[in-house]
């Protein structure tokens, strides 16, 4: 209980001189005023604005991590029961997960254009590195003990999948997709600065090139609120989906 | 009466970074149907190799492993595996959990409900049915892969230090049962552990192993009753002349280690 207080005392103190320096200490044009974010934010509450860019960029980042997270739990699959395949596969993927996903966005707008496309895609090519990495590890941390004790039970390579390995995989794929949440979003918003007609990065990007600094801050408070929102929603499907988890912490 | 794993003359080699490793030799044994032959001997002497070669994981290097008087060819499906870690599925509850190679055996849904639940009665878990592995001691856990074991009804259980992790009154208990279901439901069992009280407590028979490589130093009848009263063993005479017995035949070899 006591944190909770300390947490806000640190909050009130950190919105009081930020309130008491914009406009004196430092310039309004830089760091604004919380009061006129507050008001600004409100504003495009209210007149729907912030909404639906913010639909615009959950969308985008749902579609992203649904087809990257279905991909990549797929390929990690695929790869963990094929030893060959993954020996063959290993210097290409890690060659290519040393490579700053970010990097890639100017070829997707050669490909996709600057649409919708382009931005779910780039998204979706993020989250499925993270994802497949985690399902992998969880594929291969199957211990062979346990794997030979299946055998002996007479299990066939169908049963092995779907009694033990995928569901071993499952807590990993979702680890994959827990953290994959704030990459989406990065995904998703650096494709909306660079190619953005709408969404939450066009907001921030938009309000910036029309020195509103209030507006900036909003749309990323905007932001915050969607990737703590997503967080939520992940942790609520994980606890539902695994309920052999909720009794561990239980205990 | 034939038996029911026959070693004869059985070496396994391992290359370990190019060298190899001689894990076992000369290796001679005979165990019969429903008896139950305890393997002791100093860690790394290759006990648990033997249990791989009769679950047919892999095949000695040289001499032939014989179950029911036929070659072991590949995974042995008449033996169930049983070691230190229990390797339940911690998203099942105990029922499912023991239910699997029912499953597995492809038994009607209400058949294998029937046969899950005498089970989890037979090791003492009735009211843990619907519980998480998550949720259980490490003493229940041994009695839902006990069970487990049982339900798919192999005749040899092969057990690896089995009970290794638990304190002394919990393994104790274990060990009284595991004694009781085995000679109930006739099961033959290899059972391999470091712990010479252990080893003549639960054995009928013991095999002695030298340390590696580990060969069959000498291989004892348990002088006790089949059904020994366990918990008082340790004022029995014969048990603590059968233990110091097996300190008598290991020492020679742990010394000769030692003095290396």
């Amino acid at each position: 209980m006591k944190i909770w207080l300390w947490r806000t005392i640190l909050l009130v103190l950190f919105l009081a001189a930020w309130e008491a320096s914009g406009g004196r200490l430092v310039s309004l044009f830089f760091i604004s005023r919380p009061s006129l974010i507050v008001a600004k934010f409100w504003t495009i509450l209210i007149d729907g604005t912030l909404l639906r860019h913010m639909a615009i960029t959950t969308g985008e980042a749902i579609a992203g991590f649904i087809i990257g997270g279905l991909a990549g739990a797929a390929l990690g699959l695929l790869l963990g029961r094929s030893k060959v395949l993954a020996e063959t596969l290993d210097p290409f993927i890690v060659a290519f997960y040393s490579l700053p996903k970010v990097a890639l966005a100017p070829m997707f707008i050669l490909w996709f254009g600057v649409g919708l496309q382009m931005r779910v895609l780039f998204t979706a090519v993020i989250v499925l590195f993270l994802v497949f990495l985690n399902t992998y590890t969880g594929v291969r941390n199957v211990s062979r003990e346990l794997i030979t004790v299946f055998r002996l039970m007479g299990a066939s390579e169908r049963h092995m999948m779907r009694m033990v390995i995928l569901p071993s995989a499952f807590s990993w794929i979702f680890a994959g997709l827990r953290l994959s949440v704030p990459y989406a979003l990065i995904g998703a918003i650096v494709a909306e600065i660079l190619t953005g007609d709408a969404g939450l990065g066009y907001l921030v990007e938009n309000s910036a090139a029309q020195f509103d600094t209030p507006g900036v801050f909003a749309a990323l408070g905007g932001v915050m609120l969607l990737a703590l929102a997503l967080n939520a929603v992940v942790r609520l499907l994980e606890k539902w989906l695994m309920p052999w988890h909720r009794v561990e912490e239980q205990r | 009466m034939t038996s029911r794993i026959e070693f004869r003359s059985v070496a396994k080699t391992f290359e370990t970074s190019g060298q190899p490793i001689d894990v076992v030799r000369n290796i001679d044994l005979a165990v019969r149907p429903g008896e139950i032959v305890t393997l002791v001997g100093p860690s790394g002497c290759g006990k648990s190799t033997l249990l791989n070669m009769t679950a047919g994981l892999f095949a000695p290097t040289s001499g032939t492993v014989l179950y029911d008087a036929q070659p072991v060819t590949g995974m042995n499906r008449r033996v169930g595996y049983m070691t230190q870690s229990d390797h339940l599925l911690p998203w099942r509850s105990v029922a499912d959990n023991i239910a699997a190679p029912l499953q597995i055996a492809g038994m009607a849904r209400t058949e294998v409900g029937r046969r899950t639940e005498a089970l989890i009665e037979q090791v003492g878990l009735a009211g843990f049915a619907g519980s998480y592995p998550s949720q259980l001691s490490g003493g229940m856990r041994k009695r839902t892969a006990l069970a487990r074991l049982l339900a798919y009804d192999p005749d040899t259980l092969l057990m690896d230090e089995p009970f290794g992790a638990l304190d002394a009154q919990l393994r104790l208990r274990l060990q009284i049962e595991l004694r009781q279901l085995c000679r109930k439901f006739n099961k033959t069992v290899l059972f391999v552990t470091h712990d010479l009280d252990e080893a003549v407590s639960v054995g009928d028979r013991v095999a002695i192993f030298s340390p590696r490589p580990g060969t069959i130093l000498q291989t004892l009848a348990i002088p006790l009753p089949g059904d020994r009263d366990m918990i008082r063993l340790r004022y029995d005479p014969a048990f603590t002349k059968t233990c110091a017995q097996l300190w008598e035949i290991m020492a020679p070899a742990l010394v000769a280690e030692e003095a290396k």
